[in-house]
């Protein structure tokens, strides 16, 4: 019984700290642009797809879909058109190209795009308080994004 | 961005109906308004100046559940709110024995024009003075009462009769009052700011994407002349400057105290971007 209580307590702490994760992690400032790409993963551990999907539809973090159309997630409702729908778009940009994209895409676009920046501080003014210093996704969910985009081919 | 919580009706239609008809009906409506026999303007060529060519109200971007609501004002509940307003217009507050009604008589008459010309300069707090301030201001001056708390459903429905009286006037602030236009350039640069963690500004939404869908939601102009306005989304009034607080808190910032320097700038600025347009108060909105 004992045993079986340890455990689950690792696992989830385990779960709320993923240290593996944090090991290798790239803090906003210091991810690198390179000619519109980051090549470097920010935590050296590959994105999940399906988790990527899940972070790209949630209106709490990626909220994606308020301003992108996708044919393959049309069961979700309600897509946005402010911006490109994005069936296909691993066609029109390689993994490391949507990497910058999501981290800052005022990097790669122009300063007046609408899209914001995912994972970066360089953000408006009066940022609410509690999320000062934080970022929209974290590290692992911008590669869990970029890995689902990357299965996004037409 | 806004939560979802259309009407029944609307939102039922909407699943029904889906994305396809949403991007067909993309662009604002060609349709006329008419309130209780009072044609509305609801686009106005722009004054000099301004980044569009036409001026368009927000009614021309709404569901035609929502439009045909506001049209009938026996189905518009927010002319509840005014009727509300007309009593307590009558109604004797404060230490001096006075009512609205004792010092401005018929509203019909005295406030004809008042929804379509503030804000104001108030050369007494050197500042922007509003309908709701200016309620304020008569309430402890001229009747001995209480200024209203930000959104005390009296402030609403009294502003909402007040604005009432003007439907159908275009509005017309007059800049040339005291520091107006210097205020008009500071609401001007709190327009183009963005703000928060998501990093808009008024101007990414209501003029970069005007017309387009964010997620459900058609941006139209962000005009302020169907303030306060009925929303179905939270069954109740609206108020322009939680309307304002609302959108800023959508970017992820703080939200600016109400009738701060800030969000009276704003007015002043956001007003003259409407400069043309019908009062439409109480407009009806999801
Ligand atoms: C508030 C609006 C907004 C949100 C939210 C948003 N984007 Fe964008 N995105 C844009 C705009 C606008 C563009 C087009 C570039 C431009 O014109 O500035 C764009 C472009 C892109 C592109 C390039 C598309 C192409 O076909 O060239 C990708 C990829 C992308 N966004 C991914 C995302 C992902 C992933 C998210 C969520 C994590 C997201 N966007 C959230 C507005 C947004
Ligand atoms: C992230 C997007 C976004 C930003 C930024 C934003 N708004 Fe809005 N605003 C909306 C949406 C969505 C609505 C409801 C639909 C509509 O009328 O456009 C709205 C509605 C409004 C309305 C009511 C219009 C009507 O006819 O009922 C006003 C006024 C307004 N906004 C002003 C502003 C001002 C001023 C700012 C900046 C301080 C601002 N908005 C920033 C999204 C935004």
């Amino acid at each position: 019984m004992r045993r079986i209580l340890a455990g689950a307590a690792c696992a989830i702490a385990l779960a709320v700290h993923p240290l593996a994760a944090f090991a290798d992690e790239i803090a906003p400032a210091d991810v690198a642009f390179d000619d519109m790409k980051v090549t470097t993963s920010l935590t050296g551990v590959p994105g999940n797809p399906e988790e990527g999907a899940k972070a790209f539809a949630n209106r709490g973090l990626g909220n994606c879909l308020a301003c992108h159309a996708l044919e393959a997630l049309s069961k979700e409702q309600f897509h946005g058109d402010v911006a490109p729908t994005l069936d296909g778009v691993a066609d029109r940009w390689s993994p490391e190209e949507l990497r910058a994209i999501i981290v800052d895409a005022k990097q790669v676009f122009t300063e007046e795009t609408m899209m914001p920046g995912f994972y970066s501080l360089n953000v408006g003014l009066n940022v609410r308080k509690d999320l000062v210093g934080k970022t929209v996704l974290t590290a692992q969910q911008v590669e869990d994004v970029v890995a689902f985009l990357a299965t996004l081919k037409e | 961005m806004e939560r979802i919580s259309l009407a029944a009706g609307t939102a039922l239609c909407l699943l029904l109906t889906g994305l396809a008809v949403e991007r067909a009906f993309g662009e604002p409506v060609d349709d006329t308004l008419e309130i209780d026999g009072v044609p509305m303007i609801t686009r106005a060529a722009a004054p000099e100046g301004h980044p569009f060519d036409e001026v368009l109200s927000g009614w021309l971007f709404r569901e035609a559940e929502t439009r045909a609501t506001q049209e009938d004002s026996f189905e518009n509940p927010g002319m509840l709110a005014v009727e509300r307003g007309g009593e307590i217009w009558e109604t004797v507050d404060g230490s001096m024995g006075k009512s609205c009604a004792s010092c401005h008589d018929d509203a019909a008459v005295s406030m004809k024009d008042v929804g379509a010309t503030y804000p104001k300069w108030d050369a007494d707090a050197q500042r922007p003075i509003n309908v709701e301030l200016q309620i304020d201001k008569c309430r402890v001056e001229n009747m001995g009462a209480e200024p209203y708390k930000f959104d005390d459903a009296e402030q609403v429905a009294l502003t909402a009769f007040v604005k009432h009286q003007s439907l159908g006037k275009p509005l017309a602030i007059d800049l040339t009052q005291g520091e107006l236009q210097t205020w008009w350039e500071k609401g001007k640069d709190v327009y183009y700011t963005r703000t928060g963690q998501l990093n808009f500004a008024c101007a990414s939404c209501h003029e970069a994407s005007m017309g387009k869908y964010i997620r459900a939601d058609h941006l139209s102009q962000g005009q302020v002349n169907g303030f306060p306005t009925y929303r179905f989304n939270t069954a109740g009034m609206v108020s322009l400057h939680n309307r304002f607080r609302g959108c800023i808190r959508d970017t992820r910032a703080e939200m600016p105290k109400a009738f701060s320097d800030e969000l009276m700038a704003l007015e002043v600025y956001v007003t003259w971007r409407g400069t043309g347009l019908s009062v439409e108060t109480p407009a009806v909105r999801q």
